[in-house]
């Protein structure tokens, strides 16, 4: 993407233009259009999990994520349609009712992106039967601790080690709604000998699944920090 | 869904205590002066707040605070829709099950609760009291037992809000949640 | 070796088997090996030399004759007189009678003509017929002439016209023209460019890719040596399940018998072309056949996919240009390319030609393996070639496409097997599995088995497929065990139609397919289920009185 053609599309009817290879959601956002998302996070590699990202391009029956999905000449974006606000309605309800997600009881209440969302979108209730994990909580490490039954597998942890600090410490196991993140070989973070401590994965959670213990949430968030390293190291 | 009641007079709401901390109870009542403007146009029928025993027939509007977590509440919910017009779930513990669907997680909860609560806690004479009510084997929010109209998420819910949905239906309009929900 | 020396093998080839009066062909595939395929197989080398016929005799293992349910199968040319479940015990009457005496003996023949009749057999032209662990077999049938006419007389450009203009399109489920693929890859600018061959055939009850490759795997070679002229690759790889131990074992010998014979590697045929080809093996993940899932494992990754744009045309493997194709399509090549594309195009629907292979299975007289044209009638497949339902039971529904497909009622058999009127009745030709439910089957119960398996093979990447089908499958588990509400219909459909429109991959999409079916052609069954809390077909409610 060496090219510095820009390219004129439209989103909800504005007429936008961007550098080419911008993706839907940056040119949206460089515009004033906010689109949902909880999986991803600027300055780390687009995953298109999450699917609160969608929007309709005029043409296409199919839906696309807005953070993986290049903006092209002529398109006719919409972000925002009656279809796709119930379809992250859904999306929310899934991921509220996957796993324990107890906001009054939670480390990150008030500083989470799903429970921001889930207010934001007006999913006053889940329609379906909420699951109750029971995952051990995880806090053999000094001070970085991992309860699971919070985690939404958007896999910013994941990404942040292992594009960021460089290190890959984190990754998933198992499949389906048993996957898992996981340190190095499975093992309790303590012993994990790769972990250098960084706190990148607690700062980029986007709900109370890393945290750090003692450490007040306000303090620990920092959403930012792949986007402000990345932003440093391009720099010439 | 209208809530203006067919003779004229007042709207007949009650307000529910279930498995909750009466929290919601305190954010109902945080409305301060507004309450004033709001019993002009309700009468409260049923409450903890007010001094009735049963549930009465033909009430409006039943606001329900808690979830559902023995069979004594799961009989008064059933009992009470069957009672109520408009019945809305006010609070995260009626919305979602929140603290009080903690003990979820384990399996046997209802045994294990009591266990906790009763045996593990105390030195003397430590016994599962007899009187309780049996509990459930999970702790359910009111969705999932009878049909709810109207949701108000919150630990608690904020008193504007309350205020902002009340108001909303007494004038036969449909709140809306969008941006003013706020779990936890 | 150029095009002279392959005419002269397949000469030499020839007149080696035209010595033999019979041929004994031995169906060695997966479906016949648990009966004692290799058994029979060596008591017919026994039977043979014991009454000093193995000169007018050959005794040949081969791959899938077609006809699963009846093995071990034993197909004597000439005459193609097919024997049904050959014993070690009744080899040496087949050979006394058959081949010493000419008569074939007629309590052991397959006597179901109806099954070959409506089939068409361009895939699996030489299944059961050569044997696969031979390269001269499949030489002398032809084989690799249409990889020698692309080097000697046709420009890759040519080769793709040849492709597009057959029609052909992809046989892994989707349809994409394969033509139109081959020049997308080709027009790419990056190199090195790659082809990778999709054998990850993970479906419950399909067997179609798996038997291909294990009666034929020189098809697939010569398929993909063209493609790799075409779009100017000079690697490919065969992502194939590690699950399957003698398809492994076929392609390994072929690959080894094609190096050998400078048919891969440098210089193939005395030309500059050049193309290597290696076998990856899946960890036995259904997610990995999706075309995105299958890059990252060839890698060495996670199996999980990623969405696209970028297309693997532009970026696939190690972000080069990559095609994906599945086994069947690549299979197709060497057959267009020697006859060319109008003729392929005399077979099938004038939209959507050819030929595919499904694997029919379930409660149906005739299992097995099937190749049909385009455009047959599921009531042509179930009545006249699967032979109706056995046990005079009635015809309840057939789901066509796997796991993923659709639940089709009785009212829906005169649906034509193409691309768009599976789609437009809700099913999918995907990786070609027909399974067929008599009366016995309760169709909410089917839903949540097929909805169950794709629970489990769901990767775990996006919210839709990952908690939307397990939250799908606790509605299921109310619905079958009495504890229903008439809202849960509503919450199903809702929870479906979001699966099916927003998931990431394939597998997601499709994976509500069989619940939307259901709901729309057996609705009053979940009201049965539902209302009534009875299940006609005695199959719910059994398992939480078990339980208790």
């Amino acid at each position: 993407m060496t090219t510095n053609s820009t390219i004129t599309l439209k989103i909800d009817g504005v007429q936008i233009s961007v550098p080419e290879g911008t993706t839907i959601l940056k040119a949206a956002k460089n515009n004033g259009i906010l689109i949902p998302t909880l999986c991803d996070l600027e300055g780390l590699t687009p995953y298109g999990g999450c699917r609160l990202c969608l929007v309709e391009v005029t043409g296409s029956p199919k839906l696309f994520p807005a953070c993986t999905t290049p903006a092209n000449s002529g398109m006719e974006v919409t972000t925002n349609s009656e279809r796709l606000k119930n379809y992250r309605k859904m999306a929310i309800q899934m991921l509220m009712s996957e796993r324990v997600h107890i906001c009054a009881v939670c480390v990150a209440n008030d500083h989470c992106e799903l429970q921001a969302l889930a207010n934001q979108l007006g999913v006053d209730h889940v329609a379906f039967e909420r699951n109750f994990t029971r995952e051990p909580i995880d806090s053999s490490h000094g001070f970085l601790v991992i309860d699971r039954n919070r985690c939404i597998l958007c896999t910013r942890c994941i990404r942040v080690c292992d594009k960021i600090e460089g290190v890959h410490t984190l990754d998933l196991k198992k499949r389906s709604k048993n996957t898992e993140v996981i340190m190095d070989l499975d093992e309790f973070w303590g012993d994990s000998c790769s972990c250098t401590g960084c706190r990148k994965c607690a700062k980029v959670c986007p709900v109370g699944a890393i945290y750090i213990e003692g450490e007040a949430i306000t303090q620990t968030k920092n959403r930012d920090v792949a986007e402000f390293i990345t932003a440093r190291r391009n720099r010439k | 869904m209208s809530t203006t009641n067919t003779t004229g007079s007042k709207v007949r709401v009650a307000t529910v205590w279930l498995s909750g901390c009466a929290g919601c109870h305190m954010s109902f009542l945080d409305q301060d002066e507004r309450i004033v403007d709001l019993a002009k146009k309700i009468q409260v029928v049923y409450s903890p707040l007010v001094d009735t025993k049963k549930f009465p027939e033909k009430v409006d509007v039943t606001l329900i605070e808690g979830s559902v977590a023995n069979e004594e509440q799961l009989e008064m919910l059933k009992d009470i829709r069957v009672k109520t017009r408009v019945l809305i779930a006010l609070g995260d513990c009626a919305v979602t099950g929140n603290v009080t669907a903690l003990r979820n997680s384990w399996e046997n909860s209802d045994q294990e609760v009591l266990e906790r609560a009763y045996k593990l806690s105390e030195d003397l004479q430590a016994a599962v009291p007899n009187m309780v009510p049996k509990l459930l084997v999970k702790t359910r929010p009111l969705h999932e037992i009878v049909k709810v109209d109207f949701y108000i998420p919150g630990c608690p819910p904020s008193a504007d809000l309350i205020n902002y949905v009340l108001t909303e239906l007494l004038v036969g309009k449909t709140p809306i949640m969008e941006g003013r929900a706020r779990y936890g | 070796m150029n095009l002279s020396d392959i005419q002269k093998i397949a000469e030499e080839e020839n007149e080696f088997q035209r010595a033999y009066k019979y041929r004994i062909n031995v169906c060695c595939s997966s479906g016949c090996v648990p009966f004692g395929a290799f058994k029979v197989l060596k008591a017919f080398d026994d039977a043979v030399k014991e009454f000093g016929v193995e000169k007018i005799c050959k005794v040949a293992r081969t791959g899938c004759v077609g006809t699963c349910s009846v093995g071990p199968a034993v197909l004597v040319d000439p005459g193609e007189h097919l024997y049904q479940c050959v014993t070690p015990e009744n080899v040496r009457e087949i050979v006394q009678s058959h081949i010493v005496s000419g008569v074939p003996v007629k309590k052991y023949l397959y006597n179901n003509g109806g099954y070959f009749r409506k089939q068409q057999r361009l895939v699996l032209r030489n299944a059961g017929k050569i044997d696969p662990t031979r390269i001269q077999d499949y030489i002398s049938v032809g084989g690799y002439f249409a990889l020698a006419k692309c080097l000697s007389t046709m420009t890759p450009q040519g080769v793709i016209q040849e492709i597009t203009s057959s029609g052909l399109r992809g046989r892994g489920g989707a349809g994409f023209p394969v033509g139109q693929k081959w020049g997308l890859v080709a027009r790419a600018h990056n190199t090195p460019k790659y082809i990778v061959a999709n054998l990850d055939e993970g479906d419950p009850g399909v067997f179609a890719n798996r038997t291909l490759a294990e009666a034929d795997p020189h098809a697939i070679i010569e398929g993909m040596l063209i493609a790799g002229y075409a779009i100017d690759a000079q690697k490919g790889y065969i992502y194939i399940r590690s699950e399957y131990p003698l398809a492994i074992e076929a392609l390994q010998k072929a690959i080894v018998q094609a190096k050998s014979m400078n048919l891969l590697g440098d210089n193939i045929l005395g030309t500059q072309y050049k193309f290597d080809l290696e076998l990856r093996f899946g960890a036995g993940a259904f997610v990995a056949g999706e075309e995105t899932a299958i890059l990252v494992s060839v890698e060495g990754r996670r199996a999980q996919p990623r969405p696209r744009p970028p297309y693997p045309a532009n970026q696939g493997l190690w972000n080069k240009p990559t095609l994906i194709q599945n086994v069947e399509s690549l299979a197709n090549a060497p057959l267009i390319v020697l006859n060319g594309g109008t003729w392929f195009k005399s077979f099938g629907l004038p939209n959507c030609t050819g030929t595919k292979c499904f694997s029919l299975t379930g409660e149906i007289n005739n299992p097995g393996l099937i190749e049909v044209p385009m455009g047959i009638t599921l009531r042509e497949i179930v009545y006249d070639i699967g032979g109706g339902i056995p046990n005079g039971r009635k015809f309840k529904a057939v789901l066509v496409g796997g796991p993923s497909g659709g639940c089709l009622p009785e009212s829906l058999l005169e649906a034509q097997i193409d691309y768009d009127s599976l789609k437009n009745v809700g099913a999918i030709m995907g990786s070609g599995g027909i399974v067929v439910l008599n009366e016995d089957s309760c169709m909410v119960d089917t839903a949540r088995y097929f909805t169950d398996f794709c629970i489990e093979e769901s990767c775990g990447k996006c919210t839709p497929c990952r908690a939307g089908l397990a939250r799908v499958k606790e509605i299921f588990d109310k619905i079958t065990t009495g504890k229903g509400e008439l809202n849960d219909i509503g919450v199903l459909e809702n929870a479906s139609e979001y699966i099916n429109n927003a998931s990431l991959c394939g597998l997601g999409q499709t994976a509500p397919n069989p619940i939307l079916t259901t709901l729309r052609y057996f609705r009053e069954e979940y009201l049965e289920h539902i209302v009534d809390k009875q299940c006609k077909a005695g199959v719910c409610f059994k398992n939480e009185s078990a339980e208790e």
